[in-house]
């Protein structure tokens, strides 16, 4: 086996038997995004330099037998929306080129004091507007199953670089769907922490009400390991919640016999793929074998999600962003007068998909409209979330495809938002509840990876987590590697 | 179907240039999207109090004091700053 094919838990398990080091493993997997991200096209950024400094430390604190984190020594990506001290963070935008943070996230800072290895910046769809990492301003990602298709998106560089051994995990983030989509496309763990359990702090904001941070991994076990560190309070970011982080890995240990499994009916919908329908199907009757009880429910609102979706993130963006206007940092460019200087910049440095964003935006928060789009679709919010919470005191967790799709061509539907956005489909529900959800590998189409998606209750992460391993544990899908 | 002349309108509050052919193609494209939304209407929203957020927190507050600066803190702030005069950012007439 290839050092850069193991997962945190395998890799942490040699380094504290000292049968490989830091440094050795950390090269293995610089070796590897030299040879294959020329075509994968994963990262933005590269740090080798920093990476080796930091796998260095590592194995000076292991020589000296201190106690380490589970994540000390391990190479990870982070999606290039996540600010990183001295390191360029663009967003995958023009507008931040060439701009270097002077602070770090809080998770990043948490995965440094955890000992993590940073390799690199991850690409994504520009400011995290998109479903396919197409639409950022340096190039595509390609999906390491098939490099002609989409890793999906927006966390797509995250998640194509886990699949093709670029790193032993990444960060992602999900507003959407950005983690658990290129997740399902790209065959890994992509897991969704509840709003308010992950620090927000050195996120470049793109919908303030949805935007979560969580890992992206090669299963479940490391997806609950990089969780731990993670989770928790951060004065920085007001809207992270109070009270004790339960060990993950205690979710993990105990089954799933007799816990009760929602399907709602909604889910599959016409349209679906029908392979993509069977693989859910044959991985809900593969939980029902491990004990679960499965029950069908129902969610008659869940169709509204994407109109809903596609008021509030385009409204929140047009504040977020208009922080962006040449004067305090990023590209700027010259012009006669101060508006002048606003409206070149961001017409000339901002793309596509950014700018119908901002503009639709803008227009359901303008005079007029607000209550009849803005507030309107607050409301529907409240009719989603509620419904689902009402779901979830009568089972213990839902299931859905992450995707109705397969991953789609690179190309065949950038000029198509609406279809884009029809993405989003199985998504919106728990990003408007701010629900946990993992996607985790649950089959192969014609060598393409589909999807399983396992919703929970708020801050229930556990019991999606024991869920998903207890699928891992039974199925052998996420032990598949792409051949590059 | 929202006119170009609205689009242009939308842009200016955006604070974004477009080109005519970029106008062109936003007034079809946004128009498509917000049919779609008009879905939205559907559902009956009159005793539902908006959501705005899901924390269920409310008034969180901290105390009042600044954190210990990192001394080259303001350097590293100015460094990207793309216009800037004796330590301060360069802003073009308001008035």
């Amino acid at each position: 086996m290839n050092l850069y094919d193991l997962t945190i838990h395998e890799a942490a398990d040699l380094l504290r038997k000292k049968k490989v080091s830091s440094v050795e493993l950390t090269k293995a997997v610089l070796c590897r995004i030299k040879k294959v991200d020329e075509e994968i096209f994963a990262f933005l950024t590269k740090t080798p330099q920093l990476a080796l400094a930091q796998a260095e430390e590592v194995d000076k604190k292991i020589a000296a037998a201190q106690n380490i984190s589970p994540l000390a020594g391990i190479p990870v990506a982070i999606k290039d929306n996540i600010v990183t001290y001295g390191i360029k963070t663009t967003c995958a935008s023009r507008i931040l080129e060439n701009y270097i943070p002077p602070f770090d996230a809080t998770v990043v800072e948490r995965l440094k004091n955890a000992g993590a290895v940073i390799v690199g910046k991850t690409n994504l769809d520009e400011f995290g507007h998109g479903s396919s990492t197409e639409h950022s301003a340096f190039g595509p990602t390609h999906n390491p199953w098939d490099k002609t298709k989409v890793p999906g998106g927006s966390s797509g560089g995250s998640a194509a670089a886990i699949a093709s051994g670029e790193c032993l995990f990444a960060l992602g983030t999900d507003t959407g769907g950005s983690i658990r989509q290129p997740a399902g496309f790209c065959a890994v763990s992509g897991l969704r922490p509840t709003y308010g359990r992950v620090s927000r702090y050195g996120l470049i904001a793109m919908t303030s009400s949805m935007d979560v941070i969580g890992p992206m991994t090669k299963d479940v076990e490391d997806a609950s390991l990089v969780l731990q560190v993670l989770a928790g309070k951060d004065e920085l970011d007001s809207t992270t919640v109070e009270g004790p982080v339960p060990s993950y890995s205690h979710f993990l240990k105990e089954d799933i016999k007799g816990l009760k499994v929602g399907v709602p009916k909604e889910f599959f919908i016409e349209g679906m793929d029908w392979q993509v329908e069977r693989s859910i199907k044959e991985a809900i009757e593969k939980l029902a074998s491990l004990g679960a009880s499965v029950k069908e429910i129902t969610l008659p609102h869940t169709v509204y999600g994407v109109a809903c979706y596609y008021i509030i993130t385009p409204s929140e963006i047009s504040s977020n962003l208009s922080r962006f206007d040449g004067i305090k940092y990023g590209l700027s460019k010259e012009a006669g007068n101060l508006f002048k200087v606003y409206t070149k910049t961001r017409g000339e440095s901002f793309g596509q998909e950014v700018k119908r964003r901002i503009m639709l935006g803008t227009y359901t928060l303008s005079a007029g409209y607000y209550e009849a789009y803005y507030l309107k679709a607050q409301k529907v919010r409240t009719v989603i979330k509620n419904e689902v919470l009402r779901a979830l005191e009568e089972v213990d967790v839902i299931i859905a495809p992450t995707s109705p799709n397969l991953p789609f061509k690179l190309g065949s539907q950038i000029d198509a938002p609406l279809k884009m956005y029809l993405e989003d489909i199985f998504m919106d529900t728990a990003s408007l509840a701010g629900l946990p959800a993992i996607s985790i590998p649950c089959g192969f189409i014609k060598g393409l990876p589909v999807g399983l998606q396992i919703m929970g209750k708020p801050f229930d992460e556990g019991t999606v987590l024991k869920v998903a391993n207890n699928y891992q544990q039974a199925t052998e899908w996420h032990k598949q590697r792409p051949k590059l | 179907m929202i006119s170009k002349k609205e689009v242009q309108h939308i842009a200016k509050l955006a604070r974004i240039d477009f080109s005519e052919k970029e106008l062109l193609k936003l007034s079809k494209q946004l128009s498509a999207i917000l049919d779609y939304i008009e879905k939205l209407k559907e559902v009956d929203t009159s005793k539902v109090e908006p959501t705005a957020q899901v924390t269920g927190l409310e008034n969180v507050i901290r105390e009042d004091k600044s954190k210990i600066q990192n001394p080259k803190s303001k350097i590293q702030i100015l460094n990207g700053v793309p216009r800037k005069k004796d330590g301060y950012v360069k802003v073009k007439a308001v008035l």
